[in-house]
């Protein structure tokens, strides 16, 4: 269907091509680094335009705690030039490619425009939290920036939150700007043994209402029981010392260690590999506040199973299961009925495109959504359909 | 003075009309139509500027906020939601055809949840409220403004309000959750809710900070966080604000995050210690308190790494508390800073411009020549480690002449900060204060479009109009006479 990417080199050739657009009544898939088109729901475009040739750092002050960059540059990139002043990317976005079958790694604007987070957003926020600053073209082909390049700005309407997270609907961003935190010395891990996903959720509930900064919260199930993860994160004689005191106190849950240099855990729990979805099944992320989520899980084995994964306390739960219409909406309703949220992060075209892939909203919303998107893009050019019909 | 538009003559000649039909939606005592009730009103933070409003009322549920935005919205009445009137930006300030709706009376806890560590509060209950509900169970809700005892949640949501901890908690953007927010048709619809980053458009997001531009916030569902083992101060004072800058920049640049990291100049510390006897050095150019959390070895050793790093700056005191108590001295001239100033010139204007903080002693440079320039005192206290100044200047407001160069020392103050890369506002909001000064920021196509968003949420532009937007770009605002300073 899509006949051809295009990938221009500057702002201004994105502007110019989202004006021809608009003249000949095109539209356009908008992609960070292309492979990956498999997402949400299919775009009726005709044309496809990435951002790859539009990369670079621009900006980068570390005592100011602030990185700009174009939207093509690759994250490891940034990850990278960040590293060398030991700072980072405070919302610890996952890398993908290994779930989705990637071979390019994601682009600062990919990640910005799907707003994703790894296991740190239940302490640090997520990225729409950092997004500073935030230059765009909107489906007018017009340039035009929000926020700036200092960390409290409240001057006008917060465009950089709208497009962060709107799937390329709103705006072609072209430059993001984020703050940046210094990265901790050292990483340690509470591992707790516990017997009931219940009792999982209590210990991480336990551990984020502790006074000892946990940094991540995740619970792995294992058969009945499941293993619960708190992770510290600071200078290394802190982490052994609060690590130390988190064991002492979760010891009323099960069996706790500390384990230390647990960086790859992490990592993995951020790129959702202990989930071991197959190639061929599903994954949905449902949102529901922490204590819901075993319901979540109660539910969804109770009409077939599926496997399972909770990040930011229990308030993120990663399923995995048959690419079928009877499982999403199982998987729906149980997210409705535990008064949560959820997305049905990926699947097989066939079944992106027949059900509903994020919750429709209320008729109220849904006019004021139909409005902002008349403002941002009144032809309704910028990937048609990607997160609802018309949107 | 910064214009306000004409009020719709149609609106004025229906108001006891209007009136009653508010009284119909909110018996009792909750419209008020009589001059000297009014009066409370007719101003907020930015006192300078008053304007009696056509009527108030003071709804006690989702429900009355409802009833009347849907009235007002049949009928073409202007409203000014309203909390505590702390608003420095005269983003409170009423209109003479505006009915002000004051969230005050829904000042309710619902909920408190430590399991999922959330709280459901009504939008009129104070931020300092909050922290004081759960404080007890040893949590805390993170956003802290000076105004805290006084403002509201509401006002918090509508201003995107900062504190002197956001460099490590974040500004209430990043402590919520959700909104019970009700549209001008009056449509009551949940935003978000109890959980984390629901997918779509994030209209929390473009709510929070939106000035009551957008619709009316009626319950704030808050994060509230278990607070550390305990938190200490200390104080670093150095002959120059170059140097006191250089500091702050390698501080950071160790990776340490303090959780508070504020700046005074002399004439602050000078109007602080008179006030608050804090035992601040009246010999320093610059002084710094910076404050770090953890139990008390972590405590010790952070204190002690930033302690190096200050020496080698050559401080001329450097002063780290060992107790709480001291550590609450430290602060206890900062948390009075804008009282203390108040003390020498019971009129100033407070600004709040954000830059990049390497650009730091350039502006304070610049803004001491503007003083001496425009025969003005100002003092400066600000959030080091985020670049968000707060310029204090000083005038009479018996003198006309003084308060009119206190608005335009103020624009050059605003002007200058975008100049150097930064912002008109990290935590005040625009309001009226600087609305006009918008164009100098953005672009007039960003202006359009910023206003066209407000319009998707509110067609007729009947919510807090004259504000944030300057008003010539505003289609509806036809003729545009001046009011009369008080
Ligand atoms: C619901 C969901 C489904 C996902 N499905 C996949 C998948 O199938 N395959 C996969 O590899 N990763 C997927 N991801 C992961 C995620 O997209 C990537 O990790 C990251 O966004 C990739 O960056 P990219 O540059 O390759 O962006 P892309 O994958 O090319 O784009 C991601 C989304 O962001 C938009 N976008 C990208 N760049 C911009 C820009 N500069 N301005 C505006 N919009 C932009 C795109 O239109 C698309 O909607 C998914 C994420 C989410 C939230
Ligand atoms: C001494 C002093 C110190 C201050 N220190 C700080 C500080 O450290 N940090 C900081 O960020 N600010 C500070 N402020 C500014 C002010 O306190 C904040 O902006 C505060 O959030 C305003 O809250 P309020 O309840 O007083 O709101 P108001 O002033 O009543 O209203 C503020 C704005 O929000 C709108 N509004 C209010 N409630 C609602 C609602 N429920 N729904 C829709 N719109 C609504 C109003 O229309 C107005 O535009 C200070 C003010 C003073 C006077």
């Amino acid at each position: 269907m899509l006949s051809s990417t295009i990938v221009p080199k500057s702002e201004d050739a994105v502007a110019s091509l989202v004006i021809a657009a608009a003249a000949q009544g095109e539209k356009l898939a908008i992609e960070g680094n292309g492979s990956k088109r498999a997402l949400l729901r299919p775009v009726q475009a005709t044309r496809s335009v990435s951002l790859r040739g539009l990369t670079g750092i621009t900006l980068y002050h570390p005592t100011e705690l602030i990185i700009s960059a174009r939207a093509g540059t690759p994250l490891p990139e940034i990850e990278a030039a960040l590293a060398e002043h030991g700072q980072h990317i405070i919302a610890e976005p996952p890398d993908l490619s290994a779930l989705f079958g990637a071979s390019r790694p994601a682009t600062i604007g990919g990640i910005v425009a799907t707003n994703l987070s790894g296991p740190r957003r239940i302490a640090w926020g997520a990225m729409r939290d950092h997004v500073m600053g935030i230059r765009a073209v909107n489906g007018k082909g017009e340039i035009f920036r929000s926020g700036g390049r200092v960390l409290k700005n409240v001057t006008g309407l917060d465009l950089c939150k709208l497009l962060t997270g709107s799937h390329g609907t709103l705006g072609v961003i072209t430059e993001v700007t984020l703050k940046v935190l210094p990265a901790p010395k050292a990483t340690g891990t509470v591992s707790i043994r516990v017997a009931t996903l219940e009792q999982g959720i209590a210990a991480l509930s336990a551990g984020l209402g502790s006074p000892f900064s946990v940094t991540g919260a995740a619970l792995l199930p294992e058969g009945e029981g499941a293993t619960a993860h708190l992770r510290i994160e600071d200078f290394s004689e802190s982490v052994a010392y609060r690590c130390g005191k988190l064991r002492d106190d979760m010891a009323r849950f099960g069996e706790a260690t500390i384990g230390m240099d647990t960086q790859a855990l992490w990592q993995g729990i951020r790129d959702a590999e202990p989930l071991g979805a197959t190639a061929e099944e599903a994954i949905w992320r449902v949102s529901v506040q922490p204590s819901a989520a075993p319901g979540v899980v109660a539910a969804l084995r109770a009409v077939g199973g599926g496997k399972f994964l909770l990040d930011w306390g229990g308030g993120l739960v990663w399923v995995a299961a048959h690419a079928s219409e009877a499982a999403h909406q199982a998987v729906v309703a149980a997210a409705l009925a535990a008064q949560g949220s959820y997305t049905l992060f990926r699947a097989p075209e066939a079944l992106r495109g027949s059900v509903a892939v994020l919750p429709d909203e209320v008729p109220a919303l849904a006019a004021i959504a139909r409005r902002v998107k008349a403002v941002m893009d009144p032809a309704g050019l910028l990937n048609p359909g990607r997160m609802r019909a018309g949107q | 003075m910064i214009p306000l538009p004409a009020p719709k003559p149609e609106v004025l000649a229906r108001r006891v009309q209007i009136v009653a039909a508010l009284q119909a939606i909110i018996p009792g005592d909750g419209v008020i139509s009589e001059a000297l009730r009014l009066k409370p009103y007719e101003t907020d933070g930015l006192s300078a500027y008053r304007q009696p409003p056509l009527a108030v009322v003071l709804p006690t549920s989702t429900e009355q906020v409802a009833a009347v935005l849907k009235y007002c919205n049949a009928h073409g009445v202007r409203v000014v939601p309203r909390g505590a009137g702390t608003s420095l930006s005269g983003g409170a300030l009423p209109l003479a055809d505006a009915v002000v709706m004051g969230l005050m009376r829904m000042n309710h806890i619902k909920t408190v949840d430590y399991e999922n560590r959330l709280a459901v509060v009504e939008a009129g209950v104070t931020n300092l409220g909050i922290t004081k509900h759960v404080e007890a169970d040893g949590f805390f809700y993170a956003p802290d403004p000076s105004s805290q005892l006084a403002c509201m949640i509401g006002g918090n949501v509508m201003m995107n309000s900062g504190g002197a901890h956001c460099l490590k908690y974040g500004v209430t953007a990043n402590n919520l959750l959700g909104l019970t927010f009700v549209t001008i048709e009056g449509e009551v619809v949940q935003i978000g809710g109890t959980y984390l980053d629901a997918p779509g458009y994030d209209w929390l997001g473009i709510i929070t900070g939106s000035e009551g531009q957008l619709g009316v916030v009626t319950e704030v569902t808050v994060r509230i966080l278990r607070g550390p083992e305990g938190a200490r101060a200390m104080l670093a004072a150095f002959d120059s604000i170059e140097v006191a800058g250089q500091a702050v920049d390698a501080i950071i640049g160790s990776g340490i995050i303090p959780v508070a990291l504020e700046f005074m100049d002399r004439p602050c510390i000078h109007a602080c210690e008179a006030f608050a006897h804090a035992g601040y050095p009246l010999d320093a150019e610059a002084m710094l308190i910076i404050e770090v959390e953890g139990n008390v070895e972590e405590q010790d050793r952070l204190l002690g790494w930033i302690k190096e790093i200050c020496n080698r700056f050559n401080p001329i005191s450097l002063k780290v508390a060992e107790t709480a108590e001291e550590s609450l001295a430290i602060w206890k001239g900062r948390k009075g800073a804008f009282g203390a100033v108040g003390r020498i010139s019971p009129d100033y204007l407070c600004m709040d411009g954000t830059i990049p903080t390497g650009e730091l002693p350039f502006v304070l440079k610049r803004i001491g020549e503007m003083s001496a320039s425009y025969g003005l005192q100002v003092a400066n206290v600000f959030h080091a480690g985020d670049g968000n100044l707060h310029p204090l200047i000083m005038f009479d407001a018996n003198n006309e002449a003084s308060f009119h160069a206190a608005e335009n020392f103020g624009a050059d103050i605003l002007k200058l900060c975008v100049e150097v890369g930064g912002c008109l506002t990290g935590e005040h909001g625009v309001g009226i204060e600087k609305r006009d000064l918008m164009p100098v920021q953005f672009s007039p196509l960003e202006l359009d479009q910023m206003r066209a968003i407000k319009g998707a949420f509110d067609p007729q532009w009947l919510l807090n109009p004259a504000k944030v937007f300057p008003l010539e770009g505003n289609p509806i605002f036809a003729t545009i006479p001046v009011l009369n300073a008080a």
